[in-house]
């Protein structure tokens, strides 16, 4: 009976072992729920995009609601920099680097209002509302359709102008004057 | 004239003239009031006023920046208190013994720790500057500014305690195919930045002290990110989440922002490496020779690409270039201080550092950067800055 319990005395302090860091046994496992809560991050693939939908006349009232005060009534006013517009001013002298114009991905649009807007009060939409806002927000950048609506499985579709246009890192493209330059 | 026989005749002239100043008042009485007493925390002498410079245009002050007064700092170690700032939406209040950080994704264990778990296991202390990307972007315009805090204020430097971010990937075992880590904040934007996986494994810390205390709330108190000689903002502050993948996340500070962009029209990404960089402190902008003679031109110099080998002054805007002496300790991914002993004529001047890493990079001109990489692209200007001398004393911006 005694060597039974020290057995399972045993398997339990293996179970928190294993349930710790490798050499310094610190730290605990995240529960699934606080892996949920955390793990809000969207990458490009859309992978972890939430159930939810979202329609461009939609995303005009929310855009008119939580967006327009900082950002303009039509997304280019301000006084916040403009959401809409620029497309084929990258080039000039004077670029205009918009969602429209500049950004890479749908995705990162909802990612970062999920994450981050309202400026002042993030995280209070809920994801229909984020989905609606990101609709409206490619609509009026000329991106998809007034009809389009925008979900886990279309967003990450939505191909973005200057999906194209991100280049690696060049350097050093300057200041090589010396012959052990890399 | 030999230069030790001439330096010391210098000094005796400069000592009769000290002379002369205290002659013309009288002595000052023996000190003999008792002192202020001992304090819990200490502050400043009341007659020191140098303070981080805060835009009077910033219309969301939690979502600014501040400046660091390098003309008013010393050596290479800048105060906790006047380290430059950049939030993204307001630094927030955390109470230690509440923050997690969880470490998840392609890893054999993910893990929540505390921040007392993490201060258990082995430290490592090193110092290093933090350098905002957008640090001299004024030059780009280029656009005058008046001071060297305005033109170059976004760099501080310190002593960073933490644990090497190595030692936690291998806490929690990191998967095949791993290539990239995502690290967020627990700022309300939750600003998030990713991270490649080679530089986690060399020399990257997760920090939880700065010059011998505890981070402050603005570097990110109780845990940051540091990823040594790389831009600020892939140090991620307020540090709760990391996260394995296989992928660079494409998160918005690294599509939208901080990245550069060319005359083609196309934008470099993920320009993480801060190069070489130097910029004299004094004589700078704002400031005013009391006249002419001997004037020590101090700055300082730093490259995210390991140590600095040389400093070269100028003072007849860039015609001719002398060596400048390094303080020790010249250390890696640190600021360097430099010193030039120059004896002012009186006339006017053009005074500018350019500095050369151990990689043999050279610090560029700004007509050399524009050349190839135009005018529009925000970030990582490292143009030599020039400051013009005039023959009244006074110090102003200059471009050479």
């Amino acid at each position: 009976m005694r060597s039974f319990s020290i057995l399972v005395f045993a398997a339990a302090l293996g179970a928190v072992a294993v349930a710790q860091s490798a050499h310094y046994k610190v730290g605990r496992p995240p529960t699934p729920d606080e892996v949920k809560a955390w793990d809000i991050a969207i990458g490009p693939e859309g992978k972890e995009l939430p159930s939810g939908r979202g329609a461009v006349d939609r995303g005009k009232v929310v855009y008119a609601d939580q967006c327009s005060r900082c950002h303009g009534a039509t997304g280019v006013e301000g006084p916040e920099a403009p959401l809409v517009g620029g497309q084929g001013t990258l080039k000039s002298k004077r670029p205009i680097k918009t969602v429209g114009s500049y950004w890479p991905y749908a995705t990162t649009l909802f990612d970062y209002i999920n994450r981050a807007m309202p400026f002042d009060r993030p995280t209070i939409m809920s994801a229909d509302d984020v989905y609606a806002v990101t609709a409206y927000l490619l609509n009026v950048n000329g991106i998809i359709k007034p009809d389009e609506v925008m979900d886990a499985h279309t967003l990450p579709a939505v191909r973005m102008p200057n999906r194209d246009g991100f280049v690696p890192d060049p350097r050093p493209d300057v200041g090589t004057r010396k012959t052990k330059g890399r | 004239m030999n230069g030790p026989r001439r330096a010391f005749l210098r000094l005796l002239a400069l000592g009769s003239g000290v002379a002369a100043a205290c002659r013309a008042k009288a002595p000052a009485p023996l000190p003999s009031l008792l002192g202020a007493p001992i304090s819990p925390y200490g502050d400043r002498s009341p007659f020191v006023k140098a303070t981080r410079q805060i835009s009077d245009r910033t219309r969301t002050p939690e979502q600014a920046s501040s400046l660091t007064p390098l003309a008013d700092t010393y050596g290479i170690i800048t105060p906790s208190s006047l380290h430059f700032e950049r939030h993204h939406s307001g630094v927030p209040k955390i109470d230690p013994d509440e923050h997690r950080l969880m470490i998840h994704g392609m890893v054999d264990r993910p893990l929540v720790f505390t921040v007392a778990e993490l201060q258990r296991l082995p430290s490592i202390s090193r110092i290093h500057f933090v350098e905002c990307s957008g640090n001299g972007g004024n030059g780009w315009a280029p656009t005058p500014r008046p001071t060297v805090q305005g033109t170059h204020g976004l760099t501080s430097c310190s002593e960073w305690t933490g644990v090497k971010l190595s030692l936690l990937l291998g806490e929690v075992g990191v998967q095949s195919g791993a290539s990239w880590i995502l690290a967020e904040g627990a700022d309300p934007g939750k600003m998030t930045r990713s991270v490649p996986m080679a530089k986690a494994m060399d020399d990257a810390m997760v920090v939880y002290a700065q010059n011998g205390e505890p981070l402050r709330p603005e570097q990110g108190f109780p845990l940051r990110l540091f990823l040594p000689g790389w831009e600020r903002n892939s140090n991620v502050k307020w540090l709760r989440r990391l996260k394995v993948v296989d992928q660079p996340y494409m998160t918005r500070e690294e599509t939208s922002k901080y990245t550069d962009l060319m005359p083609d029209g196309t934008a470099r990404q993920f320009t993480l490496v801060m190069d070489a960089k130097s910029v004299v402190t004094h004589p700078s902008g704002g400031q005013k020779l009391v006249g002419p003679g001997f004037h020590e031109i101090s700055g300082i110099a730093w490259t995210g690409r390991g140590r600095i080998t040389r400093v070269e002054i100028t003072t007849d805007g860039g015609a001719t270039w002398k060596d400048a002496a390094l303080q020790e300790p010249v250390l890696p991914r640190a600021h360097t201080r430099f010193r030039f002993a120059w004896d002012w004529d009186g006339g006017e001047a053009v005074v500018a550092s350019r500095v050369t890493d151990e990689t043999g990079y050279m610090q560029p001109t700004r007509a050399e950067l524009v050349a190839v990489r135009g005018v529009n692209s925000n970030y990582h200007n490292n143009m030599i800055q020039a400051w013009k001398v005039r023959g009244d004393g006074a110090v102003e911006y200059a471009v050479i």
